[in-house]
């Protein structure tokens, strides 16, 4: 068990939103099971109400997960210099068996919230609750992997002991123990430039089209997931050395130090937030044949896509200031 | 625009509202403020130690090597050196003299090392050792030796206070006087200084000399930082976990503020629904409220903690965060502002804070304005 101040923190984090996401989860239940819109009892009026809580409780839920994904990367890189022959997060997370499931449930975790909060916002636009069922059956998913989250995180915090010297021998041999950064295997540069290049050129006219038209958001929703996964190739593949200046450099987690200005988080935080408005404007395409929603979903779509098209505007500038600014050539 | 506005007049409302009832926000803001002081004294105070130990450390040789004899320290002979020497990378190898000397006048553990640089007969000592045996330059310093006599040693120089948490309790004199005091062996020294020219190397070369000399333990610097940093990350760790039971208590004395609102309160949240406000009006007022006092409690909590530790040596919790002894170097901690620790205070407080007030918040927001006004 590791008692860091910033892993206690990251528990107390964790705890809370998996109670936040499990009241809310159970109140969603009730009201599923007992919703009668067209009914003027005073059990719809209480159920009613209820929604109100169960959106405000998961909108900070939520809110709070996008926010410990961020403190959780920061913990693990602040943690690398306990253990034999970590350089930055990327040790840490390789030092329990956990720690990588952890990471990957986590940002899907955030993912999914984002989405939620986005349909969660439609359905309060309109007067009659139309999207309710499916708000919460979805939270019913989404409350179980909070709680799993929860879960591994304590057990990610309890295998982790630290390495510290011992009585016998003040040398542990550091160099013997593998990192994970030379294992990453990396993308060709080349390549996976160019794809980055198509697949943001892609996403970003798909937003634009969305975003004037509001037609087309499932496609951008799709380019928006595959722009993701290549950005986050990319960063593994050439945006890292560039940083880095370093052609065989390749960890992503290292962006996060101070000795890079912390670049990693406005980078990371760009790439959530940009895929998940993208992806909110093609998880709304079903709503619109609601009839309460039909005139509401285009200008949520439009305003959804405008800001995936500003977000990824942005990283792209981001990251080609990286590159512009770095002593690496690489292309 | 129009968004911006009209969250700009809630703020406004929601102030004036908060400082009509400004004691019972006034005494919230006070318990919140205090426990985010001591959470963020503990967080800063660690931090503060682990960059003082790491800024001394660098200094420290790369790699040390120790005889050990029957599990304690021992003297090791000049003829490891030349063993150790003659292992590839190793640059060079420095055998070290230094002790510690107990003294009966003052009740206190001085450290004495040697330097080649000082002349036969004098000593250069720590600020600390200044004060405790009032002494200045010039003045000759009594010690007892090992055998019994007493041997005189004329101060030539006191070690400057800055230095002084490394340096308060040192006595440096040459190595000819360490043996004669301390009646220790030629061919013999305390341990050994390993150059290996690569850091990178070091880990490498300590395991050869594991294995060449069973009998010694190589100390790689490294090892001793890492160890540092485990100790005082589980040192805050460990008395933020006792301060638990603070941020607790304060979250039911929040929770029992949200829950329990006055006839008044209720009446004006009666009022603005009656008048149209939505309940997602109340609910954003309630929650520019939470802000207000959350945000002024955080930069009170937080500043008076940053002044508390770097200004005033954080007093409360000295003694239970560094060890104990008759010297006390003054420790004045050199600021450090690290955005993680702000993060992990927020963490910490803020966000139970929300997490107890989410349901009582909505219970105000949802009341009925029908059934307060009846009341």
């Amino acid at each position: 068990m590791i008692l860091h101040p910033g892993m206690l923190a990251l528990l107390a984090a964790s705890l809370i939103i998996a109670a936040m996401a499990l009241g809310g989860a159970g109140l969603g239940y009730q009201i599923l099971r007992r919703w009668d819109p067209t009914s003027g009892s005073e059990l719809q009026l209480i159920l009613e109400r209820r929604t109100t809580l169960v959106s405000t409780l998961l909108a900070w839920a939520f809110g709070l997960e996008f926010l410990s994904l961020f403190l959780f990367a920061g913990v693990a890189d602040s943690l690398h210099s306990q253990f034999v022959g970590a350089m930055c997060a990327a040790g840490v997370l390789n030092a329990s068996a956990t720690g990588y499931p952890l990471l990957i449930l986590k940002m899907a975790n955030v993912l999914l919230a984002g989405s939620w909060l986005i349909v969660n916002h439609a359905d309060t636009r309109a007067t009659d609750y139309p999207l309710i069922r499916a708000k919460y059956v979805t939270l019913l998913v989404a409350a179980p992997l909070l709680i799993a989250e929860a879960v591994l995180l304590v057990l990610f915090a309890g295998a982790l002991k630290p390495h510290v010297i011992t009585s016998c021998c003040g040398s542990l041999f550091s160099s013997q123990t593998e990192t994970m950064v030379g294992e990453m295997a990396p993308f060709p540069f080349r390549p996976m430039a160019i794809v980055f290049l198509v697949s943001l050129g892609a996403v970003l006219a798909a937003g634009w089209h969305t975003w004037k038209t509001a037609k087309g958001g499932i496609l951008l929703a799709l380019l928006s997931f595959a722009a993701f996964i290549v950005v986050l190739a990319s960063i593994l593949s050439w945006v890292g050395p560039y940083v880095y200046e370093l052609p065989t450099h390749h960890c992503p987690f290292c962006l996060l130090q101070r000795e890079y200005h912390f670049i990693g988080y406005p980078l990371y935080g760009l790439l959530f937030a940009a895929t998940v408005s993208g992806m909110g404007a093609g998880i709304l395409v079903p709503a619109k044949r609601k009839p309460s929603l039909k005139m509401i979903v285009p200008g949520l779509q439009r305003s959804c896509a405008a800001a995936s098209v500003v977000l990824y505007g942005l990283l792209f500038l981001l990251i080609a200031a990286l590159v512009a600014t770095s002593n690496l050539k690489l292309l | 625009m129009a968004l911006l506005e009209r969250q700009r007049r809630l703020l406004d409302f929601t102030l004036s509202s908060l400082l009509r009832r400004k004691g019972k926000n006034g005494a919230l803001v006070a318990v919140y403020a205090l426990t985010i002081f001591l959470l963020a004294s503990v967080l800063f105070f660690g931090e503060s130690l682990r960059r003082e130990a790491s800024i001394i450390l660098a200094d420290a040789p790369s790699l040390v090597v120790q005889r050990m004899m029957a599990g304690r320290h021992e003297l090791i002979p000049d003829s490891y050196a030349d063993q150790v020497r003659s292992i590839r990378g190793v640059r060079s190898v420095k055998p070290r003299l230094w002790g510690y000397y107990y003294d009966p006048l003052s009740g206190a553990n001085y450290t004495i090392v040697t330097s080649e640089e000082r002349k036969n007969g004098t000593i250069a000592i720590g600020s600390g050792v200044a004060s405790t045996r009032k002494l200045a330059v010039d003045d000759v310093l009594p010690l007892r030796a090992s055998k019994g006599d007493t041997m005189l040693f004329t101060v030539a120089e006191v070690l400057s206070e800055e230095s002084a948490l490394a340096s308060a309790d040192l006595m440096i004199v040459t190595p000819a006087d360490f043996r004669e005091f301390f009646a220790m062996p030629a061919g013999f020294a305390t341990d050994l200084i390993v150059d290996s020219g690569n850091p990178r190397e070091c880990s490498t070369i300590a395991e050869k000399i594991a294995i060449r000399l069973p009998d010694t333990r190589p100390i790689v610097r490294e090892e001793i930082l890492r160890t540092y940093d485990a100790i005082f990350g589980l040192r805050s760790g460990m008395v933020l976990a006792v301060l638990a039971c603070a941020v607790i208590a304060f979250l039911i004395f929040a929770w029992d503020k949200a829950t329990g609102l006055s006839a008044e309160e209720r009446a004006e949240i009666g009022i603005l629904k009656a008048v149209g406000w939505d309940t997602s009006d109340v609910l954003l007022m309630k929650f520019w409220e939470g802000t207000v006092i959350s945000v002024t409690a955080f930069l009170a909590g937080t500043a008076l903690a940053y002044a508390h530790v770097f200004l005033a040596g954080a007093s409360l919790f000295e003694p239970a965060l560094k060890g104990w002894s008759v010297i006390y170097p003054a420790f004045r901690p050199t600021p450090v502002f690290d955005p993680a620790q702000i993060v992990t205070i927020f963490f910490l407080t803020v966000v139970p804070y929300i997490a107890v007030t989410v349901v009582p918040v909505w219970r105000a927001a949802t009341i009925d304005p029908d059934a307060v006004m009846r009341t």
